[in-house]
C-alpha cells in the first residue's frame, strides 16, 4: 500500500518534469499548428457568461481525420493536451482518495455543500484585496484562502446547525449551500461594481477553466496530491476505524472530531483547488462517482481507495482525451459521463457488490437450498413408506418417488419441484424410472442421509439447549441446515453424545400427517 | 443609520413592487413542495432536482426551436410551446431523477446520499453537454436559467396588462401547490411521518413521493427565471426549517413557511436597495448601489433562520439556555437545603473543610457560580440564612421546604426499594435526580401505595408535613 503510494507521488512528479522539459523545446509551434479546443463548461457556479472561446478558428485548410486526431492526442505532442490531461488526471486521483473516506462516512454530498459555500470566500477576498491594494483583488493564493476560509464556514456551520437544533443533516445542507451561495451571488454583482478593479475573469475561479489549465495549476494539483496520499498514508489505520464504526472509534478514545475535521479540511482543499481549474460539478463528482464505483469491486478499504483513485485517474484520462478529440464538447462534463459509464459497469459487473455477482450467488444459494430440500423430502418420503423406523441404505435406493408424492412434503409447485428433479438427475444424484417418477443413485442416497441427519442433530440440539418446542424446531433447522459443515456437525455430536453415523429418529410427526 | 435606510428606501418605484411581488409569489410558490422534501428528509433531494432540471430545460427549447423551423407552429405560437415542453420536460426530469436515484440506491445497495451524488452530477453533465452540441442553434440564456435574474423577469409584462409574467406563471404554480396540498393534506402527512402505516392504510406511497418529486421539478422550472438553479434550493428549504423551530404543529408550520418565504423575498429586495450601499460606502466603493435580488432573498431567509435558532420561544437557543439555568438553580437550590436539614438531623455529618455551596457543586458538577447565584436566591426568599461565622442555617420556611423534598426522597426510595426490588445502595442516586419533581400530589399517593411509612429503606425517618 504505502510503496504503491509512494510510487504513485513519484510517477506525478516525473510526469510534470517531462511535461516541463518538452514545454521548452516544443512550445513555440504546438498551439498553432491544429488547435484541440478544449470547451470551457458552463458551470452551476456560473455568474455572469464565461468569455466565449474562440473556437471560430478551428477550420483549418484541411481538417485532419477522427484518426490521426486521435493519434496526436494519444502521442501528446500537443503542450496543451500533456498539461490538461496531466492535471485532471491528478485531479481525478486526489478527488477519488478523499472521496472515498467520505463517501463510508456517509458524507458523500459534502463536496457538494463546500464547493458552493466558497463562492463569498473569493469575492470578499477580492474586495480585501482590493481596497488594501488597488489591482492586486486577483492574487490566486488570496482568492484560494478565502474561498477555503469559506468553505470551511459552510461545513462548519452545517454541524452547529445539526447540533443546535433539530434541524435533520439534509436540511441543514441545503440551507447552507445556497445561503452561502447567496451571499456569493450578491457580492459577486457588487464586485462587478467595484470601480477600477477588474474584476473580469474573476468567476472563472468558479467555473473552471479546463482549456486553459497551465502548468502552475498542475504543480498546485501535484501539491494537493502529495499532501492529501501523505495524510491517508500515515492515517490508514486511523480513518480505517473512522469509516468502519465512528461511534466505536470515538468510544475506544480515537480523536473522532479530529479526523472528521482533517478529512472535510481535504475535501475543502479539494474542492476549491478543483473548482477554480476544472469546475465545481466536476469536482463534486469526482468526489462521489469513483469512489462509489469502487465500492462494487472490494470490501477492502485500501483496495477501495486505489480502485477509487484509478477510477477517477481513468475517467478523466478517457474524458479529456475524449473531449481533446471532439471540439465543442465540454471536458468537465465529458470527464463527469465518463465516470459515470465506469460507474454503470461497476454497477452491474463489480466482483463483490455488482448485480450480476449478486445475481449469480442468490441463484446458486437457491439451487443449493433447493436441492437440500428435495433430498430431505426423498429420505422423509422413504422413511414413512418403510415400516424399519429409520430406512436402510438399500431401502432409500430401492424406493420409488413419484412426482405427486413429492409434491405433498413441502409447499412447492410442480414446476419449480421438476426443475429441482432435473437439476439432481443431472448431478446423478437421482435417476428417472418413468414418467413421473424416479429413485434416488446411489450418491444420491448417502447425500439424502447425511442431510437428514445433519437436520435431526440440529433439531435436537435446539430442543435440548434452545428450549424450542418440537413443534417448532422443524423451521428453524430448515433454515441452518444449509450452512452446517462438518466441524459443526461434529461438535453436535459430541454435544448430543451421539454416534457416529446414525440417523436419529424423526422428532416429530408433521410429515407423517401432511401424507395422509 | 436607521433614517439612511427609510431614506434609501423611499425610492422604492413601482418596478420595486413588481420584483418583490414576483419574489415573493416564487418563494411562497417553493416553500409548498419544499416543506414535504424537509420533513421527509429529502432537502438534497431539492438540490438535485434543480440541477437535473438543466437537460429538461434544453431539451425543451430545442424542441421548440426545431417545430419552428419545421414550420409546424407559428413564431407566435412558439412561446406557448416552449412553456409547455419546459414543464413536460421539467415532470420528465424530476419523476425520472426520482426513479434513477432510487433505482441506483437498490440494485447497488449504495447509501442515499451517494446515489444522489452520482445521479445528479451525470445528468447536469449530460445537460452540459446538450447545450454545447447545440450552442449554435439555441440562444439559451444559461446565465438565465442557471442563475436567474429577478429584475429582468419581473420587466416582462403579460401582453395587454400591466401585471409581471413571473407574478402570473409563479402565482398560478403557488396556487396549484396550495390546492394539491389542501386535497392531499392527510397522505402527506401520514406518508411523511410514519410511512409503515401510510402502506398499510393504502395510501401509495411511491405514488406520493413521485407525485412530489414532479410538482417540485415544476415549481424549480418556473422558479428558475427569478432566483436560478442554486439559490431555488434555499426557498425550498429554509422558510420551512425556520417554520420548524417555531412551532410543532404541522399545519401552523405549513402557513408559517409560506409567510416567512413572502417576508424574505420582500425584506430581501429591501435589503439589496439599502444594505451594500451603506455598507461599501462606509468602506469606500460609493458606486456600489445595489447587489443581486436574488442571492439577497437567500441570505435574507437564513438571517431568519438565525434568529429563529437564537430567538425562537421554546426550540430557541436562548430560550434552551434560561430553561438550564432555571432548572440548574431550583437543583442546586434544592440540593442547599437538603444537604443542611440532612446536618440537622445528624443523618449526615458536616464536614469541616468544605462549605455547603461548594459541597453541592461537587456532588452536581455544577459551576461553582451557578450554586452560589442560588444561595443568593435562597437567602432573599429567606430560606437560608448566614450566621456571623459564615455558615448557612435553614430558617422555619426553609425547613418545611427542606421537610418535603426529604420527604419525596425517602418516600421514593421506599418505593423503589419495594416495586423495582433495587439494592439499598442503588436507592439513592436515582432518588436523588427524582426528588425535586416530586410534588405534594404525587407524595400523597406514594404515601398512600405504601400504608404511610415511617422509615425509609436505610432506616431513616421520613418526614411528616407539618399542618400549616
Amino acid at each position: 500500500m504505502k510503496q504503491l503510494l509512494s510510487g504513485l507521488v513519484v510517477a506525478v512528479l516525473g510526469a510534470i518534469v517531462l511535461v516541463e522539459a518538452h514545454n521548452t523545446s516544443e512550445e513555440g509551434h504546438s498551439f498553432r499548428d491544429w488547435p484541440i479546443t478544449f470547451s470551457i463548461a458552463p458551470q452551476a457556479t456560473t455568474v455572469a457568461h464565461a468569455p466565449e472561446v474562440p473556437t471560430a478558428n478551428a477550420s483549418p485548410p484541411t481538417p485532419p481525420t477522427l484518426l490521426s486526431r486521435l493519434w496526436r492526442v494519444l502521442s501528446l505532442r500537443d503542450y496543451n493536451t500533456r498539461v490538461v490531461l496531466l492535471g485532471t488526471t491528478i485531479l481525478g486521483i486526489t478527488a477519488g482518495i478523499v472521496g472515498t473516506f467520505m463517501l463510508l462516512r456517509k458524507r458523500a454530498l459534502v463536496g457538494d455543500v463546500v464547493g458552493h459555500s466558497a463562492l463569498p470566500g473569493i469575492a470578499i477576498a477580492f474586495l480585501v484585496m482590493e481596497g488594501l491594494s488597488p489591482g492586486t483583488g486577483k492574487w490566486l493564493p488570496g482568492l484560494l484562502a478565502g474561498a477555503f476560509v469559506f468553505g470551511v464556514a459552510g461545513a462548519v456551520s452545517v454541524m452547529l446547525i445539526e447540533k443546535y437544533s433539530r434541524i435533520k443533516p439534509d436540511a441543514a445542507m441545503a440551507m447552507t449551500l445556497s445561503v452561502f451561495y447567496g451571499l456569493g451571488a450578491a457580492l459577486f454583482t457588487v464586485v462587478q461594481k467595484v470601480p477600477g478593479g477588474n474584476a473580469a475573469g474573476l468567476k472563472t475561479y468558479l467555473s473552471g477553466k479546463t482549456a486553459s489549465l497551465i502548468t502552475d495549476d498542475v504543480w498546485l494539483f501535484a501539491v494537493v496530491a502529495g499532501v492529501v496520499l501523505t495524510v491517508t498514508m500515515l492515517l490508514m489505520k486511523e480513518l480505517t476505524i473512522l469509516c468502519f464504526d465512528g461511534e466505536f472509534a470515538a468510544a475506544d478514545g480515537w480523536p473522532v472530531f479530529w479526523l472528521d475535521t482533517l478529512l472535510i479540511g481535504l475535501v475543502v482543499t479539494v474542492t476549491i483547488i478543483g473548482m477554480q481549474s476544472v469546475g465545481l460539478i466536476l469536482v463534486v463528482a469526482t468526489l462521489i462517482i469513483p469512489p462509489a464505483s469502487a465500492r462494487f469491486w472490494t470490501d477492502d478499504l485500501r483496495r477501495m481507495t486505489l480502485g477509487a483513485g484509478l477510477a477517477g485517474g481513468m475517467s478523466s484520462f478517457f474524458g479529456t482525451i475524449m473531449s481533446a478529440l471532439f471540439p465543442h464538447v465540454a471536458a468537465g462534463a465529458v470527464i463527469v459521463l465518463t465516470g459515470a459509464c465506469l460507474f454503470a459497469v461497476s454497477l452491474l459487473f463489480g466482483t463483490k457488490r455488482g448485480v450480476l455477482i449478486h445475481w449469480w450467488r442468490q441463484r446458486q444459494l437457491r439451487r443449493e437450498v433447493g436441492r437440500v430440500d428435495l433430498l430431505r423430502a426423498a429420505f422423509e418420503l422413504v422413511e414413512h413408506a418403510v415400516s424399519a423406523p429409520i430406512p436402510e441404505f438399500d431401502e432409500l435406493t430401492a424406493h420409488e418417488l413419484s412426482l405427486a408424492d413429492l409434491l405433498m412434503m413441502r409447499t412447492w409447485d410442480a414446476a419449480s419441484l421438476q426443475r429441482l428433479i432435473i437439476a439432481a438427475v443431472r448431478e446423478g444424484l437421482m435417476h428417472p424410472t418413468g414418467k413421473d417418477t424416479w429413485r434416488l443413485t446411489r450418491s444420491g442416497a448417502e447425500e439424502a442421509r447425511r442431510l437428514a441427519r445433519n437436520h435431526r442433530l440440529w433439531e435436537m440440539y435446539l430442543m435440548k439447549y434452545a428450549h424450542i418446542a418440537p413443534s417448532h424446531v422443524d423451521r428453524d433447522a430448515d433454515l441452518i441446515e444449509h450452512v452446517l459443515d462438518p466441524e459443526l456437525v461434529a461438535e453436535l455430536e459430541y454435544q448430543l453424545d451421539h454416534p457416529d453415523d446414525e440417523i436419529p429418529q424423526s422428532s416429530h410427526a408433521t410429515s407423517v400427517s401432511s401424507l395422509e | 443609520m436607521i433614517h439612511e435606510f427609510f431614506q434609501l428606501l423611499s425610492g422604492w418605484s413601482s418596478l420595486d413592487t413588481a420584483i418583490a411581488g414576483s419574489a415573493a409569489l416564487t418563494a411562497m410558490s417553493c416553500s409548498l413542495p419544499g416543506a414535504w422534501l424537509v420533513l421527509r428528509k429529502h432537502s438534497m433531494m431539492g438540490d438535485a432536482l434543480s440541477h437535473t432540471a438543466l437537460p429538461g430545460v434544453v431539451l425543451a427549447f430545442l424542441f421548440s426551436i426545431s417545430m419552428k423551423q419545421a414550420g409546424w407552429v407559428s413564431a407566435a405560437q412558439e412561446d406557448a410551446f416552449l412553456q409547455l415542453f419546459l414543464f413536460v420536460g421539467a415532470v420528465v426530469v424530476g419523476v425520472g431523477t426520482a426513479w434513477l436515484t432510487e433505482w441506483v440506491q437498490r440494485l447497488g445497495r449504495l447509501e442515499g446520499s451517494a446515489s444522489l451524488g452520482v445521479v445528479f452530477t451525470a445528468v447536469f453533465a449530460l445537460g452540459l453537454l446538450l447545450i454545447r452540441l447545440d450552442v449554435d442553434n439555441v440562444h439559451l440564456d444559461v446565465d438565465c436559467v442557471l442563475f436567474g435574474i429577478i429584475e429582468t423577469a419581473a420587466l416582462q409584462k403579460v401582453p395587454g396588462t400591466s401585471i409581471p409574467e413571473p407574478v402570473l406563471v409563479n402565482g398560478a404554480i403557488f396556487l396549484a401547490n396550495l390546492l394539491l396540498v389542501v386535497l392531499f393534506y392527510k397522505e402527506l402527512k401520514i406518508s411523511a411521518f410514519d410511512p409503515g402505516l401510510a402502506t398499510s392504510l393504502g395510501i401509495p406511497a411511491r405514488g406520493i413521493h413521485y407525485g412530489l418529486m414532479a410538482v417540485t421539478a415544476v415549481t424549480v422550472v418556473a422558479a428558475f427565471t427569478t432566483v436560478g438553479s442554486i439559490l431555488v434550493i434555499g426557498l425550498l428549504i429554509i422558510p420551512t426549517a425556520t417554520a420548524l423551530l417555531l412551532s410543532e404543529r404541522l399545519s401552523v408550520v405549513l402557513a408559517l413557511s409560506v409567510c416567512l418565504a413572502a417576508i424574505s423575498a420582500a425584506l430581501g429586495h429591501a435589503l439589496t436597495l439599502t444594505v451594500p450601499r451603506m455598507l461599501f460606502s462606509r468602506l469606500g466603493y460609493p458606486t456600489i448601489e445595489d447587489a443581486g435580488t436574488a442571492g439577497m432573498m437567500s441570505v435574507t431567509a437564513g438571517l431568519l433562520f438565525l434568529m429563529a435558532l437564537i430567538l425562537a420561544p421554546g426550540q430557541g437557543l436562548i430560550s434552551k439556555l434560561i430553561h438550564r439555568l432555571r432548572l440548574g438553580l431550583k437543583i442546586s437550590g434544592d440540593d442547599i437545603l437538603g444537604v443542611l436539614f440532612r446536618f440537622e438531623e445528624k443523618t449526615a455529618m458536616r464536614p469541616i473543610d468544605i462549605s455547603v455551596p461548594a459541597l453541592v457543586a461537587r456532588q452536581n458538577g455544577m459551576r461553582p457560580w451557578m450554586v452560589s447565584l442560588s444561595v443568593r436566591r435562597l437567602l432573599r426568599r429567606d430560606l437560608v440564612t448566614r450566621q456571623t461565622s459564615g455558615e448557612l442555617v435553614l430558617t422555619d420556611r426553609g425547613r418545611e421546604s427542606a421537610k418535603s423534598l426529604i420527604r419525596a426522597h425517602r418516600l421514593w426510595e421506599a418505593y423503589m426499594s419495594k416495586h423495582f426490588e433495587l439494592p439499598d445502595d442503588h436507592l439513592h442516586e436515582t432518588a436523588h435526580r427524582v426528588e425535586h419533581f416530586i410534588d405534594d400530589d404525587i407524595q400523597e399517593r406514594l404515601q398512600s401505595e405504601l400504608n404511610a411509612p415511617t422509615k425509609d429503606p436505610h432506616g431513616k425517618r421520613i418526614p411528616e408535613l407539618s399542618d400549616s
